[in-house]
C-alpha cells in the first residue's frame, strides 16, 4: 500500500543500527506513551513521543506523500488523450486531488519535524520509498479505469482505518483525503463498466487492463503477515489497524463481485468463493516481482523519478525568483517603516 | 509579513477557513508559499477546491506562538476544580424558571 | 478593415462560428494548461494549473455545445472537439504557442486573460442569452486567471536577472500573435450590429493599458513587432496546433464511432 514499509531487508537493518548509535536520551517512558495509545488519544505535533514513533510515521506519511505525488504520472499520461471533454475534466480534477493529498501528507509529515524539501530530496534521491504500483506504465485508456478501479479502491480500503489512527496530524489528514477521494474510485469503475459494453475492442482493452493492473493493485497492500517484520509495532502503536492480508482479503472479497457485474474475469484461476469462511480463497502473489519493482526494476522506476526530478530542477528559476522577490518586498516594507 | 525561507522550498503558512459566515475561521492544515499573496491563492487552490470556505486566513507559521505541552499541568489542570464557573454547579429550588 | 473570412470557406452561419472561436479559444488554452500536470515548478502550481486547465475547458464544452445547436447538424461539443481537422479550428493562434516554462506561459496567460476578461464582460449583455450566460459565470474565472498570472509576472521579473530574462523573452516570443485579438472578421461585423458579438477592437485600448501598466511595473521595454500574425479564420493556424491535435483526437481517430 501506500503506506506499506517498503524498504528492503537491508535498509531496515542499516536504520535501526543507526537508531540504536542515535538514541535520544530523553524520551517518554515507552509505559507511559502506551498508556496513552492505549486510551485511544490522539498523540499531537508537540507532544513528547517515542523516538521511533517519530521515525515511523514520518517515513511512512512522507512515503503515502510521495505515493500521491508519483501517482500523478501514471494518470497524468492520459490528460492530453483522454477520449470526451467529460472525461478530461474528471481526470484533471482527480490528479489534481492527488496533488493536493500529497501537499496535505507533507504538511502532516512535516509536523514531525523534518521538512519538505528534505522529504522530496529523499524522494528525488531514492532514498525514500512509493507505492510500487505507480511503476507499471498505462499503456492503454482502459488502464485510467482500471487505476480508479483498483488502485483508489485498494487505497480506500487502506485509508479508511487510517482515519483512526494515532497520531492526529495524519488522521485529520487522512479524513480529508477519504472524504475527497470518495469520487475516484467510482470514475475509474464507470469507465470500465463503458468499456465493457463498449464494441469488442473495447471490451479487449478493459480485460486486458484488468489483467494486468489485478495483481500489481493486491500486491500494494504489502507482503503476507508472516513476512511483514515491522507491522507488530505499528500495530501497538495505532498507527495500523488491521495487517496487509486482512485488508488485502477485504478488497478482493468487495472486488470480486464488481468484476462480475460488468462481464469482466479476475485473471486468477484459483480465485473461489470458501463458504465456511465467507471470503474469496486466491492464487499464490508473486513477491519476486514485487520486490523487484520496489528495488528498482519495475518498466517505469526510473521515468517516474526522472520525471519527477526534471520537474524541480525546471523549476528551480522559478522557485528562486519568487523567494527573491519576496526577500525584496520585506526590505522595502522595512524600508518604509 | 512573511516567514523565513525553508530549503529552497519557500516557506511554511497555516490555513484558516471560514465555511459559511456566522462560523469562525477553522485551522485546516498548511501550505508552502513565497510571499502573502501566493500564500492566499495556494490556500486557496488547496483547501476550498470543493466550496469548502468564504474567507481565508493565512499566517507564516513562523509567526505563531503556541503553548508547550510540556506546560499543561501548569496551564490547563488549574481550570478543572474552578466547578463554580459552571451553571450546574448551583442549587436552585424547584419551580424557579428562567435562570 | 475586416478579415475577409468567407472567401476562405467559413460558413454562412455566423453565429456558429462565432461560438466556435470562443470555444475553440478556451479549449486549445485549457489543453496547453494541462500539460504542466505533473510538472510545475511546485506541487502548488500543479493544482493552480489544472484549475486553470478546468476552468477552460469548461468553458469550451459550454460554447461548443452551443455552436453545435447553432448549426442544427447534431454535432456535439465533443464531436466538434475531437473530429475537426486544425483548419477548422477558430481559435487565437496565441494560445496554441508552446508552454516553454512557467515564465512564458505566465506571460501567455497574462496577455490572453486580460483580453478574455474584457471580452467577457462586453458579452455578459449581449442580447444572446446563451452566450451571456456562459460569459458572465466564465468572467469570474478569468478575473482569478489574470490576477494570478499578473502577478506571477511580476515575482519573475522583479525576483531575478533569470526571471526578467524570461519574462522578456515570454512577452517578445509571443508580442506578434497580439494583434488577432482586436481583429474582427467581416462575419462577425453583422452580430456586432445585432448585440449579439462583441466589437473586439473596442477592447484594444483598455488591453493596452493593462499591458503598459505591468509592463512598467516590471521595468520591460513595450515588445514590438514588425508584423502581426493572424489566420484563425482563415484556417492558417501555426505548425502546434496540428500536434495539439494529434493528442487530443487520438482516441475519437482510433475508435471511430465508440463511446468512452
Amino acid at each position: 500500500m501506500y503506506t506499506t514499509d517498503l524498504r528492503t531487508a537491508e535498509e531496515k537493518a542499516k536504520a535501526a543500527a543507526l537508531e540504536k548509535l542515535n538514541a535520544k536520551p530523553v524520551q517518554p517512558s515507552d509505559a507511559t506513551f502506551q498508556a496513552r495509545i492505549d486510551q485511544d488519544e490522539f498523540i499531537e505535533a508537540k507532544d513528547e513521543m517515542p523516538e521511533a514513533y517519530r521515525k515511523t510515521l514520518t517515513r511512512q506519511i512522507s512515503q503515502h506523500a510521495h505515493s500521491e505525488i508519483v501517482g500523478m504520472l501514471p494518470e497524468g499520461n492520459w490528460v492530453k488523450r483522454a477520449p470526451s471533454l467529460r472525461r478530461k475534466l474528471i481526470l484533471l480534477a482527480k490528479i489534481q486531488d492527488e496533488a493536493g493529498h500529497g501537499l496535505y501528507l507533507y504538511s502532516a509529515a512535516e509536523t514531525l519535524g523534518t521538512s519538505r524539501g528534505d522529504m522530496v530530496d529523499a524522494l528525488h534521491s531514492g532514498r525514500a520509498k512509493y507505492s510500487t504500483i505507480f511503476n507499471y506504465p498505462t499503456t492503454t485508456w482502459a488502464d485510467i479505469g482500471a487505476v480508479g478501479w483498483l488502485v483508489d479502491g485498494a487505497a480506500i480500503v487502506n485509508q479508511i482505518p487510517l482515519c483512526r489512527t494515532s497520531y492526529g496530524p495524519y488522521a485529520r489528514a487522512m479524513v480529508r483525503v477519504c472524504k475527497e477521494e470518495s469520487f475516484h474510485q467510482r470514475q475509474g469503475f464507470e469507465i470500465m463498466a463503458s468499456l465493457a459494453e463498449g464494441t469488442p475492442d473495447q471490451k479487449r482493452m478493459a480485460q486486458d487492463a484488468l489483467n494486468r493492473w489485478w495483481w500489481p493493485s493486491i500486491m500494494m497492500f504489502g507482503p503476507a503477515d508472516e513476512a511483514s517484520t515491522n507491522s507488530e509495532q505499528s500495530m501497538a502503536w495505532k498507527i495500523k489497524r488491521f495487517s496487509n492480508d486482512e485488508l488485502r482479503q477485504r478488497f478482493i472479497d468487495q472486488t470480486v463481485p464488481q468484476a462480475e457485474a460488468i462481464g469482466l474475469t479476475i485473471p486468477d484461476p484459483d480465485l473461489k468463493w470458501n463458504k465456511e469462511r465467507q471470503s474469496y480463497d486466491f492464487g499464490e502473489l508473486n513477491w519476486d516481482e514485487f520486490w523487484a519493482v520496489v528495488r528498482g526494476d519495475g518498466v517505469c522506476n526510473r521515468d517516474r523519478i526522472e520525471a519527477r526530478r526534471e520537474a524541480y530542477d525546471e523549476g528551480a528559476w522559478v522557485r528562486e525568483a519568487a523567494e527573491a522577490y519576496a526577500t525584496k518586498q520585506r526590505h522595502v516594507a522595512v524600508a518604509a517603516e | 509579513m512573511t516567514g523565513s525561507p525553508t530549503n529552497g522550498d519557500w516557506s511554511l503558512y497555516e490555513v484558516f477557513i471560514r465555511s459559511k459566515n456566522g462560523m469562525s475561521h477553522k485551522h485546516v492544515g498548511s501550505v508552502h508559499a513565497a510571499d502573502d499573496k501566493m500564500a492566499l491563492e495556494n490556500a486557496r487552490d488547496l483547501y476550498t477546491r470543493r466550496s469548502e470556505g468564504v474567507s481565508i486566513w493565512v499566517i507564516a507559521s513562523a509567526n505563531i506562538t503556541a503553548s508547550d505541552p510540556a506546560d499543561h499541568s501548569a496551564l490547563f489542570e488549574p481550570a478543572a476544580d474552578k466547578v463554580y464557573r459552571h451553571p450546574t454547579f448551583y442549587n436552585i429550588p424547584d419551580g424557579v424558571e428562567n435562570l | 478593415m475586416f478579415t475577409r473570412a468567407t472567401e476562405y470557406g467559413v460558413t454562412d452561419n455566423a453565429l456558429f462560428e462565432y461560438a466556435l472561436g470562443l470555444g475553440d479559444t478556451a479549449l486549445v488554452l485549457g489543453q496547453r494548461m494541462a500539460e504542466w500536470l505533473g510538472k510545475a515548478p511546485s506541487m502548488e502550481l500543479d493544482i493552480a494549473a489544472s484549475n486553470f486547465s478546468l476552468d477552460l475547458v469548461g468553458q469550451a464544452q459550454l460554447f461548443l455545445e452551443y455552436a453545435g445547436e447553432v448549426e442544427g447538424e447534431g454535432r456535439s461539443d465533443d464531436d466538434l472537439s475531437f473530429l475537426r481537422d486544425a483548419m477548422f479550428f477558430r481559435n487565437l493562434l496565441i494560445v496554441e504557442q508552446p508552454n516553454r516554462d512557467w515564465g512564458v506561459t505566465m506571460v501567455r496567460h497574462f496577455l490572453v486573460s486580460s483580453f478574455l476578461v474584457l471580452q467577457y464582460e462586453a458579452l455578459a449583455s449581449s442580447k444572446d442569452e446563451r452566450l451571456a450566460g456562459i460569459a458572465a459565470k466564465a468572467l469570474k474565472e478569468m478575473q482569478y486567471h489574470r490576477r494570478f498570472s499578473r502577478e506571477w509576472v511580476v515575482r519573475l521579473a522583479c525576483g531575478t536577472d533569470e526571471g526578467m530574462k524570461r519574462i522578456t523573452r515570454g512577452f517578445d516570443t509571443l508580442w506578434r500573435f497580439t494583434g488577432e485579438m482586436f481583429e474582427l472578421a467581416d462575419f462577425e461585423a453583422n452580430l456586432v450590429n445585432g448585440g449579439i458579438a462583441v466589437d473586439v477592437r473596442s477592447l484594444e485600448a483598455p488591453w493596452t493599458t493593462a499591458v503598459d501598466d505591468l509592463l512598467a511595473e516590471c521595468g520591460i521595454e513595450k515588445p514590438t513587432a514588425l508584423q502581426m500574425i493572424t489566420g484563425r479564420y482563415l484556417g492558417h493556424h501555426t505548425e502546434h496546433l496540428g500536434h495539439i491535435l494529434c493528442d487530443m483526437q487520438y482516441m475519437q481517430r482510433a475508435y471511430p464511432g465508440a463511446k468512452w
